[in-house]
């Protein structure tokens, strides 16, 4: 079984997360960049964190043999900071690298006019660098911010087929699925969806343009329930070929929108051997 | 391993450019930039070397900055994706040359790049940078403990400048971090009689051996040199 997780913080996570995740088949991910719980207080403390998404993260999870790719913006809560909006001006040489394969997490959180104005910006700066989106709907109001949410996006540049909308649910998945854009779902242990309603959702509306994450961070979470939901599928008599398609081929059709997409990680690199890790550092 | 280094067993290693700032004469084993050039040649698919000229041809005539981020550097930046992530060494060492950027320029490129392009930095600096005006980029990585930018550090760059004290500590890195010693450039001229070196390594491997685990394999090999009769006395 292959499995990509479309949505996990990994900066957030030990090495025993990534030697779990390789073992559960987890051979790709995707890391947005977010709220790291602390709040920021200077652009420059983002540009550290992209570094980090672009060097430093990928190297440890290359060292487990996983694909590691990530999504750069100023989320939706810090877009509220004055003393953070001037990341806004970094991120155009920010999204022309390599390993970047979308513009987020952006989005709502409390629906101000902050939120309006870094959304919409941001989803320009998608259209301007070739990028799909990654939109976070809120987790307070959610039906309401997704309306306004798929809104903004139609007034955009950017079209709805190049926008996955996420942490989506019960109460938001019609609207979301009427709309054009990809379905995004988190599944967490007990917040947002968790592995029964997932498999409900995907039995009720079909396996297209649906990608199952752990959105795994700080908080409550955890790193492996991608693997959960694909054996619950099988064990509630979806095909393995549904199970590939909602954990692999779906997540990599749409960040392969970017073109950016590189999958050609097979083993951990033999001189590592995790040791400079393993060890703890110097 | 990059297929950067791997080419750098297939051809011979050319001589450092005049040393600045230490006594040792250090050969320096680099894949020259023609090497580089028949690489991609040979290598890249038809739609990858048409961009990779293209990028060339623009770097050579557009070196300096148009608006915030100059054509090059963006090129530099998409290389991975344009030539694959096996070619992208190459192409942004020779993107780098064309656009003749000094030490400033790598500055700039290092602090604002991913792991990629920092690597690809750090293997253009012998080409690139005749003084030590670009170490702080070398000392940088070293103190890194990603792998694939320590091993680029310690390449003919570093061999040419890095002080004793520092190289001493370069190839200490190497060993414990899991590079191979063979990625250190001249290394037997400079470990050679070194008995600084000699003793930090002995103390190095009584530790692991204390501890129950592996001494790494190269680390006898160094030993080997720094214990050598030093060429002054003999």
């Amino acid at each position: 079984m292959r499995l990509f997780d479309p949505h996990i913080h990994m900066t957030s996570r030990t090495t025993d997360d990534y030697e779990a995740m390789r073992a559960a088949g987890i051979r790709a991910l995707v890391e947005p960049a977010f709220w790291l719980g602390q709040p920021r207080t200077s652009p420059a403390s983002f540009l550290d964190y992209f570094d980090s998404l672009l060097g430093w993260e990928p190297f440890r999870a290359a060292q487990y043999g996983i694909a590691h790719h990530c999504t750069l913006a100023l989320n939706p809560k810090e877009a509220n900071d004055p003393r953070c909006t001037p990341v806004l001006d970094e991120l155009p040489r920010y999204l022309v690298k390599d390993q970047v394969v979308a513009v987020g997490e952006i989005g709502y959180d409390s629906m101000t006019p902050a939120e309006d104005k870094a959304l919409a910006t941001q989803l320009q700066l998608a259209a301007d660098h070739g990028l799909p989106a990654l939109v976070h709907t809120p987790h307070r109001d959610k039906l309401a911010g997704l309306c306004r949410t798929l809104d903004v996006v139609r007034e955009s540049a950017l079209p709805l087929d190049r926008v996955l909308v996420d942490h989506l649910n019960e109460t938001t998945v019609k609207e979301a699925k009427d709309s054009g854009c990809w379905l995004g779902f988190s599944v967490y242990p007990d917040t947002k969806m968790d592995e029964r309603r997932m498999v409900e959702i995907l039995r009720a509306h079909g396996p297209e343009k649906v990608l199952v994450n752990s959105a795994a961070d700080w908080g409550r979470s955890d790193p492996l329930k991608t693997r959960a939901v694909a054996d619950l599928m099988l064990a509630e008599g979806f095909t393995e070929d549904d199970v590939d398609q909602v954990l692999w081929r779906n997540p990599v059709a749409f960040y392969g929108l970017s073109g950016r997409l590189n999958l050609d990680i097979a083993q951990p690199e033999a001189t590592h051997e995790g040791n400079s890790l393993a060890r703890g550092g110097e | 391993m990059t297929s950067l280094h791997r080419d750098r067993a297939a051809h011979p290693p050319a001589r450092a450019a005049k040393e600045h700032t230490v006594t040792h004469s250090a050969v320096a084993a680099a894949p020259s930039l023609d090497a580089l050039r028949e690489h991609l040649d040979t290598h890249l698919d038809p739609a990858a070397r048409q961009w990779y000229r293209q990028a060339l041809a623009e770097a050579a005539d557009h070196p300096g900055g148009h608006g915030p981020i100059s054509a090059w550097e963006l090129r530099l930046a998409e290389a991975g994706r344009r030539c694959g992530s096996r070619h992208a060494d190459a192409a942004r060492v020779l993107i780098l040359h064309a656009a003749r950027a000094d030490a400033v320029a790598l500055t700039r490129v290092y602090r604002q790049g991913t792991a990629d392009e920092r690597r690809a930095v750090l293997l253009a600096l012998p080409h690139l940078v005749p003084g030590p005006d670009a170490l702080p980029l070398a000392e940088d990585a070293l103190r890194t403990n990603d792998t694939r930018l320590i091993a680029a550090a310690v390449g003919p760059y570093a061999a040419r400048h890095l002080d004793t004290h520092g190289w001493r500590h370069a190839v200490l890195k190497c060993l414990f971090t899991g590079v191979p010693v063979d990625e250190v450039a001249a290394l037997d001229e400079r470990a050679h009689g070194d008995a600084e070196l000699a003793r930090m390594l002995a103390d190095f491997a009584a530790e692991r051996t204390a501890a129950d685990r592996p001494v790494p394999g190269g680390l006898h090999r160094v030993l080997a040199l720094a214990t050598a009769p030093s060429r002054k006395e003999s």
